[in-house]
Protein backbone atom coordinates (compact mmCIF):
# COMPACT_ATOMS: atom_id res chain seq x y z
CA UNK A 1 0.00 0.00 0.00
CA UNK A 2 1.09 3.57 -0.55
CA UNK A 3 2.95 5.31 2.26
CA UNK A 4 2.10 8.77 3.56
CA UNK A 5 4.10 11.52 1.96
CA UNK A 6 5.67 14.02 4.34
CA UNK A 7 3.24 16.89 3.60
CA UNK A 8 0.31 14.51 4.07
CA UNK A 9 1.76 13.32 7.35
CA UNK A 10 2.15 16.90 8.56
CA UNK A 11 -1.40 17.66 7.45
CA UNK A 12 -2.75 14.61 9.32
CA UNK A 13 -0.93 15.49 12.55
CA UNK A 14 -2.08 19.08 12.24
CA UNK A 15 -5.69 17.94 11.77
CA UNK A 16 -5.41 15.63 14.77
CA UNK A 17 -4.09 18.56 16.77
CA UNK A 18 -7.08 20.74 15.79
CA UNK A 19 -9.49 17.89 16.53
CA UNK A 20 -8.06 17.43 20.00
CA UNK A 21 -8.18 21.15 20.76
CA UNK A 22 -11.93 20.79 20.45
CA UNK A 23 -12.11 17.54 22.45
CA UNK A 24 -9.82 18.63 25.28
CA UNK A 25 -10.44 22.38 25.45
CA UNK A 26 -12.90 22.34 28.38
CA UNK A 27 -10.71 19.96 30.39
CA UNK A 28 -7.58 22.01 29.85
CA UNK A 29 -9.45 25.20 30.73
CA UNK A 30 -10.93 23.57 33.84
CA UNK A 31 -7.55 22.39 35.02
CA UNK A 32 -5.93 25.72 34.24
CA UNK A 33 -8.69 27.63 36.03
CA UNK A 34 -8.29 25.37 39.07
CA UNK A 35 -4.63 26.39 39.34
CA UNK A 36 -5.16 30.15 39.09
CA UNK A 37 -5.99 32.40 42.03
CA UNK A 38 -9.55 33.71 41.99
CA UNK A 39 -8.52 37.32 41.54
CA UNK A 40 -6.51 36.42 38.43
CA UNK A 41 -9.54 34.64 36.99
CA UNK A 42 -11.61 37.74 37.48
CA UNK A 43 -9.16 40.04 35.75
CA UNK A 44 -10.60 41.86 32.82
CA UNK A 45 -9.64 41.98 29.99
CA UNK A 46 -8.98 38.26 29.74
CA UNK A 47 -5.43 37.14 30.46
CA UNK A 48 -4.00 33.97 29.05
CA UNK A 49 -1.38 33.58 31.77
CA UNK A 50 -1.03 33.79 35.52
CA UNK A 51 2.25 34.10 37.32
CA UNK A 52 1.40 32.30 40.55
CA UNK A 53 -0.19 28.99 39.68
CA UNK A 54 -0.81 26.76 42.68
CA UNK A 55 -2.85 23.88 43.98
CA UNK A 56 -4.31 26.14 46.66
CA UNK A 57 -7.88 25.67 45.39
CA UNK A 58 -7.56 21.91 45.89
CA UNK A 59 -7.00 22.52 49.61
CA UNK A 60 -9.42 25.39 50.08
CA UNK A 61 -12.40 23.69 48.39
CA UNK A 62 -12.86 21.30 51.32
CA UNK A 63 -13.41 24.35 53.59
CA UNK A 64 -15.72 26.20 51.21
CA UNK A 65 -17.98 23.19 50.81
CA UNK A 66 -17.56 21.11 53.95
CA UNK A 67 -19.64 18.23 52.59
CA UNK A 68 -17.56 17.88 49.43
CA UNK A 69 -15.97 14.61 50.55
CA UNK A 70 -19.40 13.28 51.37
CA UNK A 71 -20.67 14.19 47.88
CA UNK A 72 -17.80 12.39 46.20
CA UNK A 73 -18.41 9.39 48.44
CA UNK A 74 -22.13 9.48 47.59
CA UNK A 75 -21.44 9.50 43.87
CA UNK A 76 -19.03 6.62 44.17
CA UNK A 77 -21.24 4.65 46.53
CA UNK A 78 -24.36 5.03 44.40
CA UNK A 79 -22.54 4.18 41.17
CA UNK A 80 -21.05 1.05 42.76
CA UNK A 81 -24.44 -0.02 44.10
CA UNK A 82 -26.12 0.53 40.75
CA UNK A 83 -23.34 -1.45 39.06
CA UNK A 84 -23.70 -4.33 41.50
CA UNK A 85 -27.46 -4.68 41.10
CA UNK A 86 -27.24 -4.19 37.35
CA UNK A 87 -24.90 -7.17 37.19
CA UNK A 88 -27.20 -9.23 39.40
CA UNK A 89 -30.04 -8.65 36.93
CA UNK A 90 -28.01 -8.76 33.77
CA UNK A 91 -25.73 -11.80 34.10
CA UNK A 92 -28.51 -14.41 34.14
CA UNK A 93 -30.56 -12.55 31.54
CA UNK A 94 -27.64 -12.14 29.14
CA UNK A 95 -26.69 -15.79 29.58
CA UNK A 96 -30.23 -16.83 28.78
CA UNK A 97 -30.33 -14.65 25.65
CA UNK A 98 -26.97 -15.95 24.48
CA UNK A 99 -27.67 -19.63 24.98
CA UNK A 100 -31.35 -20.46 24.69
CA UNK A 101 -34.01 -20.14 22.06
CA UNK A 102 -37.43 -19.26 23.34
CA UNK A 103 -40.59 -17.55 22.11
CA UNK A 104 -40.39 -13.71 21.99
CA UNK A 105 -36.61 -13.80 22.22
CA UNK A 106 -35.89 -11.39 19.34
CA UNK A 107 -38.92 -9.28 20.16
CA UNK A 108 -37.93 -8.77 23.77
CA UNK A 109 -34.38 -7.86 22.72
CA UNK A 110 -35.75 -5.07 20.53
CA UNK A 111 -37.97 -3.91 23.36
CA UNK A 112 -34.85 -3.68 25.52
CA UNK A 113 -33.29 -1.40 22.92
CA UNK A 114 -36.43 0.68 22.96
CA UNK A 115 -36.14 1.12 26.73
CA UNK A 116 -32.78 2.67 26.02
CA UNK A 117 -34.43 5.27 23.89
CA UNK A 118 -36.67 6.63 26.61
CA UNK A 119 -34.21 8.57 28.63
CA UNK A 120 -35.11 8.93 32.26
CA UNK A 121 -36.30 12.48 31.69
CA UNK A 122 -39.39 11.32 29.81
CA UNK A 123 -40.55 9.10 32.66
CA UNK A 124 -39.77 11.45 35.54
CA UNK A 125 -43.36 12.29 36.47
CA UNK A 126 -44.60 8.75 37.20
CA UNK A 127 -41.23 7.82 38.65
CA UNK A 128 -41.59 10.74 41.01
CA UNK A 129 -45.03 9.49 42.04
CA UNK A 130 -43.82 5.90 42.29
CA UNK A 131 -40.93 6.84 44.54
CA UNK A 132 -43.21 9.03 46.63
CA UNK A 133 -45.69 6.17 47.07
CA UNK A 134 -42.96 3.91 48.42
CA UNK A 135 -41.56 6.75 50.52
CA UNK A 136 -38.23 6.59 48.73
CA UNK A 137 -37.93 10.27 47.79
CA UNK A 138 -34.95 11.94 49.42
CA UNK A 139 -33.05 8.72 50.02
CA UNK A 140 -30.17 7.02 48.25
CA UNK A 141 -32.71 4.66 46.72
CA UNK A 142 -34.42 7.52 44.88
CA UNK A 143 -31.30 7.77 42.74
CA UNK A 144 -30.27 4.10 42.75
CA UNK A 145 -33.59 2.46 41.80
CA UNK A 146 -34.15 4.32 38.51
CA UNK A 147 -30.40 4.25 37.85
CA UNK A 148 -30.35 0.47 37.70
CA UNK A 149 -33.25 0.33 35.25
CA UNK A 150 -31.50 2.50 32.67
CA UNK A 151 -28.26 0.54 32.92
CA UNK A 152 -29.88 -2.85 32.32
CA UNK A 153 -30.74 -2.78 28.57
CA UNK A 154 -27.34 -1.89 27.12
CA UNK A 155 -25.61 -4.10 29.66
CA UNK A 156 -27.65 -7.10 28.52
CA UNK A 157 -26.69 -6.44 24.89
CA UNK A 158 -23.02 -6.05 25.82
CA UNK A 159 -22.78 -9.17 27.92
CA UNK A 160 -24.86 -11.26 25.53
CA UNK A 161 -22.30 -10.59 22.79
CA UNK A 162 -19.60 -11.83 25.17
CA UNK A 163 -21.38 -15.01 26.21
CA UNK A 164 -22.00 -15.80 22.56
CA UNK A 165 -18.27 -15.87 21.93
CA UNK A 166 -17.79 -18.75 24.38
CA UNK A 167 -18.24 -21.94 22.34
CA UNK A 168 -21.37 -23.74 23.40
CA UNK A 169 -19.57 -27.06 22.73
CA UNK A 170 -17.60 -26.54 25.94
CA UNK A 171 -20.81 -26.51 27.93
CA UNK A 172 -22.36 -29.36 25.97
CA UNK A 173 -19.32 -31.54 26.53
CA UNK A 174 -19.45 -30.91 30.25
CA UNK A 175 -23.19 -31.50 30.28
CA UNK A 176 -22.84 -34.81 28.46
CA UNK A 177 -20.19 -35.78 30.96
CA UNK A 178 -22.78 -35.28 33.68
CA UNK A 179 -21.92 -31.83 35.04
CA UNK A 180 -24.88 -29.96 36.52
CA UNK A 181 -25.92 -26.52 35.29
CA UNK A 182 -24.54 -24.99 38.45
CA UNK A 183 -21.19 -26.63 37.79
CA UNK A 184 -21.21 -25.37 34.22
CA UNK A 185 -22.00 -21.83 35.31
CA UNK A 186 -19.43 -21.65 38.07
CA UNK A 187 -16.63 -23.73 36.56
CA UNK A 188 -16.85 -22.95 32.84
CA UNK A 189 -18.87 -19.84 32.17
CA UNK A 190 -17.78 -17.68 35.08
CA UNK A 191 -14.02 -17.92 34.52
CA UNK A 192 -14.28 -17.59 30.74
CA UNK A 193 -16.62 -14.61 30.82
CA UNK A 194 -14.79 -12.55 33.45
CA UNK A 195 -13.48 -10.04 30.89
CA UNK A 196 -17.00 -9.55 29.53
CA UNK A 197 -18.45 -9.06 32.98
CA UNK A 198 -15.71 -6.54 33.74
CA UNK A 199 -16.52 -4.55 30.60
CA UNK A 200 -20.21 -4.58 31.45
CA UNK A 201 -19.45 -3.46 34.99
CA UNK A 202 -17.31 -0.57 33.73
CA UNK A 203 -20.01 0.47 31.33
CA UNK A 204 -22.64 0.37 34.07
CA UNK A 205 -20.40 2.30 36.45
CA UNK A 206 -19.69 5.10 33.95
CA UNK A 207 -23.35 5.27 32.97
CA UNK A 208 -24.49 5.28 36.60
CA UNK A 209 -22.01 8.00 37.50
CA UNK A 210 -23.11 10.15 34.57
CA UNK A 211 -26.88 9.91 34.99
CA UNK A 212 -26.93 10.86 38.67
CA UNK A 213 -27.52 14.53 37.97
CA UNK A 214 -31.07 14.22 36.66
CA UNK A 215 -32.25 11.86 39.38
CA UNK A 216 -30.51 13.86 42.09
CA UNK A 217 -32.08 17.21 41.22
CA UNK A 218 -35.51 15.63 40.78
CA UNK A 219 -35.83 13.02 43.49
CA UNK A 220 -33.56 14.24 46.24
CA UNK A 221 -33.39 17.47 48.17
CA UNK A 222 -31.33 16.31 51.15
CA UNK A 223 -27.78 17.62 51.07
CA UNK A 224 -26.26 14.60 52.79
CA UNK A 225 -27.32 12.31 49.92
CA UNK A 226 -26.31 14.56 47.03
CA UNK A 227 -23.86 13.25 44.42
CA UNK A 228 -20.90 15.39 43.40
CA UNK A 229 -22.49 16.61 40.15
CA UNK A 230 -25.24 18.45 42.00
CA UNK A 231 -23.06 19.26 45.03
CA UNK A 232 -20.85 21.38 42.79
CA UNK A 233 -23.53 24.06 42.65
CA UNK A 234 -22.62 24.96 46.23
CA UNK A 235 -19.55 26.79 44.97
CA UNK A 236 -21.98 29.29 43.51
CA UNK A 237 -22.36 31.69 46.42
CA UNK A 238 -24.54 34.74 46.95
CA UNK A 239 -21.70 37.11 46.16
CA UNK A 240 -19.53 35.33 43.64
CA UNK A 241 -18.80 31.97 42.09
CA UNK A 242 -15.61 30.34 43.33
CA UNK A 243 -14.78 29.09 39.87
CA UNK A 244 -11.28 27.89 40.64
CA UNK A 245 -12.47 25.72 43.54
CA UNK A 246 -15.47 24.50 41.58
CA UNK A 247 -13.18 23.40 38.76
CA UNK A 248 -10.79 21.75 41.22
CA UNK A 249 -13.69 19.89 42.82
CA UNK A 250 -14.98 18.81 39.40
CA UNK A 251 -11.61 17.35 38.54
CA UNK A 252 -11.35 15.53 41.86
CA UNK A 253 -14.97 14.43 41.47
CA UNK A 254 -14.43 12.71 38.13
CA UNK A 255 -11.27 11.05 39.35
CA UNK A 256 -12.93 7.71 40.19
CA UNK A 257 -14.35 7.44 36.69
CA UNK A 258 -11.14 8.53 35.02
CA UNK A 259 -9.09 5.98 36.97
CA UNK A 260 -11.47 3.19 36.03
CA UNK A 261 -11.37 4.39 32.45
CA UNK A 262 -7.61 4.77 32.07
CA UNK A 263 -6.85 1.33 33.42
CA UNK A 264 -9.54 -0.48 31.52
CA UNK A 265 -9.94 1.62 28.35
CA UNK A 266 -8.77 -1.18 26.09
CA UNK A 267 -11.56 -3.49 27.22
CA UNK A 268 -14.18 -0.74 27.01
CA UNK A 269 -13.39 0.08 23.41
CA UNK A 270 -13.31 -3.57 22.35
CA UNK A 271 -16.38 -4.53 24.32
CA UNK A 272 -18.55 -1.64 23.21
CA UNK A 273 -17.80 -1.97 19.55
CA UNK A 274 -17.70 -5.77 19.24
CA UNK A 275 -21.45 -6.21 19.13
CA UNK A 276 -22.14 -3.12 17.05
CA UNK A 277 -19.88 -3.98 14.19
CA UNK A 278 -21.04 -7.56 13.98
CA UNK A 279 -24.65 -6.50 13.67
CA UNK B 1 -28.90 -41.75 21.78
CA UNK B 2 -29.20 -40.83 25.38
CA UNK B 3 -26.62 -38.13 24.90
CA UNK B 4 -28.36 -36.45 22.00
CA UNK B 5 -31.66 -36.26 23.84
CA UNK B 6 -29.82 -34.69 26.73
CA UNK B 7 -28.44 -32.12 24.31
CA UNK B 8 -31.90 -31.18 23.06
CA UNK B 9 -33.06 -30.51 26.58
CA UNK B 10 -29.83 -28.61 27.15
CA UNK B 11 -30.47 -26.16 24.35
CA UNK B 12 -34.17 -25.48 24.71
CA UNK B 13 -35.27 -25.43 28.31
CA UNK B 14 -37.81 -22.67 27.86
CA UNK B 15 -38.71 -22.51 31.51
CA UNK B 16 -35.11 -22.00 32.62
CA UNK B 17 -34.60 -19.39 29.91
CA UNK B 18 -37.56 -17.38 31.12
CA UNK B 19 -36.59 -17.81 34.76
CA UNK B 20 -33.19 -16.31 34.02
CA UNK B 21 -34.50 -13.21 32.27
CA UNK B 22 -37.46 -12.79 34.62
CA UNK B 23 -35.78 -10.63 37.29
CA UNK B 24 -34.52 -8.09 34.74
CA UNK B 25 -37.83 -8.04 32.88
CA UNK B 26 -39.91 -7.62 36.03
CA UNK B 27 -37.66 -4.83 37.23
CA UNK B 28 -37.91 -2.99 33.91
CA UNK B 29 -41.67 -3.45 33.85
CA UNK B 30 -41.90 -1.76 37.25
CA UNK B 31 -39.43 1.08 36.66
CA UNK B 32 -39.93 1.75 32.95
CA UNK B 33 -43.06 -0.07 31.76
CA UNK B 34 -45.46 1.05 34.44
CA UNK B 35 -44.26 4.68 34.41
CA UNK B 36 -44.68 4.73 30.64
CA UNK B 37 -48.26 3.51 30.97
CA UNK B 38 -48.86 5.94 33.82
CA UNK B 39 -47.56 8.83 31.70
CA UNK B 40 -50.19 8.02 29.09
CA UNK B 41 -52.92 7.83 31.73
CA UNK B 42 -51.87 11.05 33.46
CA UNK B 43 -51.80 12.91 30.16
CA UNK B 44 -55.62 12.64 30.11
CA UNK B 45 -55.95 14.15 33.59
CA UNK B 46 -55.26 17.48 35.20
CA UNK B 47 -53.09 15.81 37.85
CA UNK B 48 -51.11 18.04 40.17
CA UNK B 49 -49.94 17.88 43.77
CA UNK B 50 -53.56 18.49 44.83
CA UNK B 51 -55.12 15.53 43.02
CA UNK B 52 -56.28 14.45 39.61
CA UNK B 53 -59.40 14.44 37.49
CA UNK B 54 -60.07 13.00 34.06
CA UNK B 55 -60.15 15.75 31.44
CA UNK B 56 -60.07 13.82 28.16
CA UNK B 57 -58.00 15.31 25.38
CA UNK B 58 -57.91 18.78 26.91
CA UNK B 59 -54.14 18.75 27.53
CA UNK B 60 -53.44 17.70 23.96
CA UNK B 61 -55.88 20.21 22.50
CA UNK B 62 -54.17 22.98 24.45
CA UNK B 63 -50.75 21.76 23.37
CA UNK B 64 -51.53 21.52 19.69
CA UNK B 65 -53.33 24.85 19.69
CA UNK B 66 -50.50 26.72 21.39
CA UNK B 67 -48.04 28.39 19.06
CA UNK B 68 -45.45 28.24 21.83
CA UNK B 69 -45.41 24.45 21.75
CA UNK B 70 -44.97 24.23 17.99
CA UNK B 71 -42.17 26.76 18.27
CA UNK B 72 -40.46 24.63 20.91
CA UNK B 73 -40.95 21.50 18.81
CA UNK B 74 -39.42 23.13 15.74
CA UNK B 75 -36.56 24.48 17.84
CA UNK B 76 -35.91 20.99 19.21
CA UNK B 77 -35.83 19.52 15.71
CA UNK B 78 -33.44 22.19 14.45
CA UNK B 79 -31.19 21.78 17.48
CA UNK B 80 -31.21 18.00 17.11
CA UNK B 81 -30.68 18.03 13.35
CA UNK B 82 -27.62 20.25 13.36
CA UNK B 83 -26.17 18.64 16.44
CA UNK B 84 -26.44 15.15 14.94
CA UNK B 85 -25.13 16.33 11.59
CA UNK B 86 -22.08 17.88 13.24
CA UNK B 87 -21.52 14.78 15.37
CA UNK B 88 -21.53 12.60 12.27
CA UNK B 89 -19.20 14.88 10.32
CA UNK B 90 -16.77 15.34 13.19
CA UNK B 91 -17.05 11.66 14.11
CA UNK B 92 -16.17 10.70 10.55
CA UNK B 93 -13.22 13.11 10.42
CA UNK B 94 -12.07 11.85 13.82
CA UNK B 95 -12.36 8.21 12.78
CA UNK B 96 -10.42 8.79 9.55
CA UNK B 97 -7.69 10.60 11.49
CA UNK B 98 -7.47 7.93 14.19
CA UNK B 99 -7.53 5.18 11.57
CA UNK B 100 -4.47 6.57 9.77
CA UNK B 101 -1.40 4.49 10.51
CA UNK B 102 0.48 7.19 12.34
CA UNK B 103 2.72 6.96 15.36
CA UNK B 104 0.77 7.58 18.56
CA UNK B 105 -2.62 6.49 17.27
CA UNK B 106 -3.25 4.10 20.17
CA UNK B 107 -2.76 7.05 22.48
CA UNK B 108 -5.02 9.29 20.38
CA UNK B 109 -7.76 6.68 20.52
CA UNK B 110 -7.75 6.81 24.30
CA UNK B 111 -7.52 10.58 24.38
CA UNK B 112 -10.70 11.01 22.34
CA UNK B 113 -12.97 9.38 24.90
CA UNK B 114 -12.97 11.63 27.99
CA UNK B 115 -15.94 13.79 26.91
CA UNK B 116 -18.01 10.61 26.81
CA UNK B 117 -16.63 9.15 30.04
CA UNK B 118 -16.90 12.25 32.20
CA UNK B 119 -20.41 13.00 33.51
CA UNK B 120 -22.17 15.42 31.16
CA UNK B 121 -22.90 17.76 34.06
CA UNK B 122 -19.18 18.28 34.66
CA UNK B 123 -18.35 18.70 30.98
CA UNK B 124 -21.09 21.32 30.82
CA UNK B 125 -19.47 23.21 33.70
CA UNK B 126 -16.19 23.26 31.79
CA UNK B 127 -17.91 24.69 28.73
CA UNK B 128 -19.69 27.31 30.83
CA UNK B 129 -16.29 28.52 31.85
CA UNK B 130 -15.07 28.52 28.24
CA UNK B 131 -18.16 30.52 27.18
CA UNK B 132 -17.92 32.99 30.06
CA UNK B 133 -17.88 36.56 28.78
CA UNK B 134 -15.38 38.17 31.11
CA UNK B 135 -13.14 35.28 32.05
CA UNK B 136 -13.61 32.69 29.30
CA UNK B 137 -10.99 31.84 26.72
CA UNK B 138 -13.29 32.17 23.69
CA UNK B 139 -14.24 35.73 24.49
CA UNK B 140 -10.61 36.43 25.39
CA UNK B 141 -9.33 35.17 22.04
CA UNK B 142 -12.11 37.03 20.23
CA UNK B 143 -11.11 40.30 21.83
CA UNK B 144 -7.40 39.68 21.21
CA UNK B 145 -8.05 39.00 17.53
CA UNK B 146 -10.33 42.00 17.26
CA UNK B 147 -13.39 39.91 16.41
CA UNK B 148 -15.22 41.15 19.49
CA UNK B 149 -15.44 44.71 20.77
CA UNK B 150 -15.62 43.67 24.39
CA UNK B 151 -16.47 40.76 26.67
CA UNK B 152 -19.11 38.59 25.03
CA UNK B 153 -21.13 36.15 27.15
CA UNK B 154 -22.02 33.38 24.75
CA UNK B 155 -24.81 32.07 26.95
CA UNK B 156 -26.50 35.44 27.44
CA UNK B 157 -27.82 36.01 23.92
CA UNK B 158 -30.44 34.00 22.08
CA UNK B 159 -28.58 32.88 18.98
CA UNK B 160 -25.19 32.40 20.57
CA UNK B 161 -26.70 30.42 23.46
CA UNK B 162 -28.52 28.17 20.99
CA UNK B 163 -25.29 27.47 19.12
CA UNK B 164 -23.18 27.22 22.29
CA UNK B 165 -25.37 24.54 23.87
CA UNK B 166 -25.42 22.71 20.54
CA UNK B 167 -21.62 22.76 20.31
CA UNK B 168 -21.41 21.33 23.82
CA UNK B 169 -23.84 18.57 22.85
CA UNK B 170 -21.73 17.83 19.77
CA UNK B 171 -18.69 17.65 22.01
CA UNK B 172 -20.39 15.13 24.31
CA UNK B 173 -21.57 12.94 21.42
CA UNK B 174 -18.59 13.04 19.07
CA UNK B 175 -16.29 10.54 20.88
CA UNK B 176 -18.95 7.84 20.83
CA UNK B 177 -19.62 8.32 17.12
CA UNK B 178 -15.88 8.42 16.38
CA UNK B 179 -15.36 5.20 18.29
CA UNK B 180 -18.04 3.31 16.38
CA UNK B 181 -17.03 4.68 12.97
CA UNK B 182 -13.45 3.69 13.74
CA UNK B 183 -14.52 0.19 14.72
CA UNK B 184 -16.54 -0.04 11.52
CA UNK B 185 -13.56 1.04 9.41
CA UNK B 186 -11.30 -1.51 11.04
CA UNK B 187 -13.76 -4.30 10.32
CA UNK B 188 -13.53 -3.61 6.58
CA UNK B 189 -11.42 -6.30 4.89
CA UNK B 190 -7.90 -5.16 4.02
CA UNK B 191 -8.08 -7.16 0.77
CA UNK B 192 -10.60 -4.71 -0.65
CA UNK B 193 -8.21 -1.80 -0.17
CA UNK B 194 -5.26 -3.71 -1.58
CA UNK B 195 -7.20 -4.76 -4.66
CA UNK B 196 -8.34 -1.18 -5.24
CA UNK B 197 -4.78 0.07 -4.69
CA UNK B 198 -3.47 -2.36 -7.30
CA UNK B 199 -6.12 -1.08 -9.69
CA UNK B 200 -4.77 2.40 -9.16
CA UNK B 201 -7.47 3.90 -6.94
CA UNK B 202 -6.27 6.86 -4.88
CA UNK B 203 -7.06 7.55 -1.21
CA UNK B 204 -10.19 9.52 -1.84
CA UNK B 205 -11.60 7.02 -4.29
CA UNK B 206 -10.86 4.18 -1.90
CA UNK B 207 -12.61 6.07 0.88
CA UNK B 208 -15.61 6.92 -1.28
CA UNK B 209 -16.02 3.56 -3.01
CA UNK B 210 -14.95 1.16 -0.27
CA UNK B 211 -15.00 2.71 3.22
CA UNK B 212 -18.24 4.65 2.96
CA UNK B 213 -20.43 1.86 1.50
CA UNK B 214 -18.91 -0.69 3.88
CA UNK B 215 -19.68 1.30 7.00
CA UNK B 216 -23.09 2.57 5.87
CA UNK B 217 -24.91 0.34 8.42
CA UNK B 218 -22.80 1.83 11.22
CA UNK B 219 -23.47 5.35 9.94
CA UNK B 220 -27.22 4.73 9.90
CA UNK B 221 -27.39 3.18 13.34
CA UNK B 222 -25.17 5.93 14.77
CA UNK B 223 -27.24 8.72 13.24
CA UNK B 224 -30.43 7.35 14.72
CA UNK B 225 -28.97 6.51 18.12
CA UNK B 226 -27.49 10.03 18.25
CA UNK B 227 -30.76 11.56 17.09
CA UNK B 228 -32.70 9.94 19.91
CA UNK B 229 -30.11 10.82 22.54
CA UNK B 230 -29.86 14.42 21.30
CA UNK B 231 -33.61 14.84 21.12
CA UNK B 232 -33.94 14.19 24.86
CA UNK B 233 -30.62 15.76 25.86
CA UNK B 234 -31.30 17.36 29.22
CA UNK B 235 -28.24 17.98 31.41
CA UNK B 236 -26.38 20.31 29.08
CA UNK B 237 -29.16 22.82 28.52
CA UNK B 238 -30.50 22.60 32.04
CA UNK B 239 -27.11 23.36 33.57
CA UNK B 240 -25.85 25.92 31.07
CA UNK B 241 -28.95 28.03 30.39
CA UNK B 242 -31.98 26.42 32.06
CA UNK B 243 -33.69 26.90 28.70
CA UNK B 244 -32.94 30.60 28.50
CA UNK B 245 -32.20 33.33 27.59
CA UNK B 246 -35.90 34.09 27.05
CA UNK B 247 -36.62 30.51 26.04
CA UNK B 248 -34.04 30.42 23.24
CA UNK B 249 -32.71 27.01 24.30
CA UNK B 250 -35.94 25.54 25.67
CA UNK B 251 -36.31 22.16 23.98
CA UNK B 252 -39.21 19.75 24.41
CA UNK B 253 -37.56 17.88 27.26
CA UNK B 254 -36.71 21.08 29.15
CA UNK B 255 -40.24 22.37 28.63
CA UNK B 256 -41.67 19.07 29.89
CA UNK B 257 -39.44 19.08 32.93
CA UNK B 258 -40.32 22.63 33.87
CA UNK B 259 -44.03 22.08 33.38
CA UNK B 260 -44.11 18.84 35.35
CA UNK B 261 -41.58 19.26 38.11
CA UNK B 262 -41.15 23.02 38.21
CA UNK B 263 -44.86 23.82 38.31
CA UNK B 264 -46.09 20.38 39.48
CA UNK B 265 -48.57 20.26 36.59
CA UNK B 266 -48.24 16.50 36.15
CA UNK B 267 -51.11 16.17 33.68
CA UNK B 268 -49.93 18.83 31.25
CA UNK B 269 -46.34 17.68 31.67
CA UNK B 270 -47.38 14.11 30.89
CA UNK B 271 -49.08 15.19 27.66
CA UNK B 272 -45.77 16.74 26.66
CA UNK B 273 -43.87 13.60 27.64
CA UNK B 274 -46.26 11.51 25.54
CA UNK B 275 -45.60 13.75 22.54
CA UNK B 276 -41.87 13.16 23.03
CA UNK B 277 -42.43 9.40 23.29
CA UNK B 278 -44.45 9.46 20.06
CA UNK B 279 -41.71 11.37 18.28
CA UNK B 280 -39.01 9.02 19.58
CA UNK B 281 -41.10 6.05 18.51
CA UNK B 282 -41.26 7.51 15.02
CA UNK B 283 -37.48 7.73 15.05
CA UNK B 284 -37.24 4.16 16.24
CA UNK B 285 -39.60 2.80 13.60
CA UNK B 286 -37.63 4.63 10.95
CA UNK B 287 -34.45 3.21 12.41
CA UNK B 288 -35.57 -0.41 12.29
CA UNK B 289 -37.09 0.07 8.83
CA UNK B 290 -33.86 1.47 7.40
CA UNK B 291 -31.77 -1.10 9.22
CA UNK B 292 -33.77 -4.04 7.91
CA UNK B 293 -33.68 -2.68 4.36
CA UNK B 294 -29.94 -2.26 4.51
CA UNK B 295 -29.44 -5.69 6.03
CA UNK B 296 -31.46 -7.16 3.17
CA UNK B 297 -29.37 -5.31 0.62
CA UNK B 298 -26.14 -6.46 2.20
CA UNK B 299 -27.21 -10.08 2.52
CA UNK B 300 -28.47 -10.21 -1.05
CA UNK B 301 -25.05 -9.20 -2.27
Amino acid sequence: MDKYSLPLKIFLYFSIFIFFIFILLPFVEMFYASLRPLKHLFRSPYQFYSDDLSFWAYREMWNTVPLLGRYIFNSFFMAITVTFFTLVFVIPAAYSYARFNFPFKQGSLWVLLAVNMFSGAVLLIPLFKLLRTFDLLNTYFAMIVPGIAFCIPTSIWLLKAYFEKIPVELEEAAYVDGASRIDILTKIIAPLSTPGIVVTAIYAFIQAYAQQFLFAITFNSIREYMPIVSGLTEFIGYQSVKWNEMMAASIVGVFPVLIVFVFLQKYIVEGLTAGAVKN
Amino acid sequence: MKNSSRLVSFNSPTFLAYALIAPAVVYLLCIVGWPLFETFRLSFTNASIAGEEYVGFENYEKLLASSKFSKIAIRTFVWTFFSVLLKLILGMIGAVLLNASLRGRTFFRILVLPPWVVPIAIGALGWMWVYNGHFGILSGIGIRLGLLDGPFSFLAYKNSAFIATMVTDVWVGTPFVTLFFLAGMQAVSKDLYEAAYCDGAGRFRRFYHITLPQITPVIISMSLISAVATFVSFDIIFIMTEGGPRGATTTLIIDTYKMALGNYKFGRGSARAVMIVLMITTFAVLYFYLLSRINKKVSHG
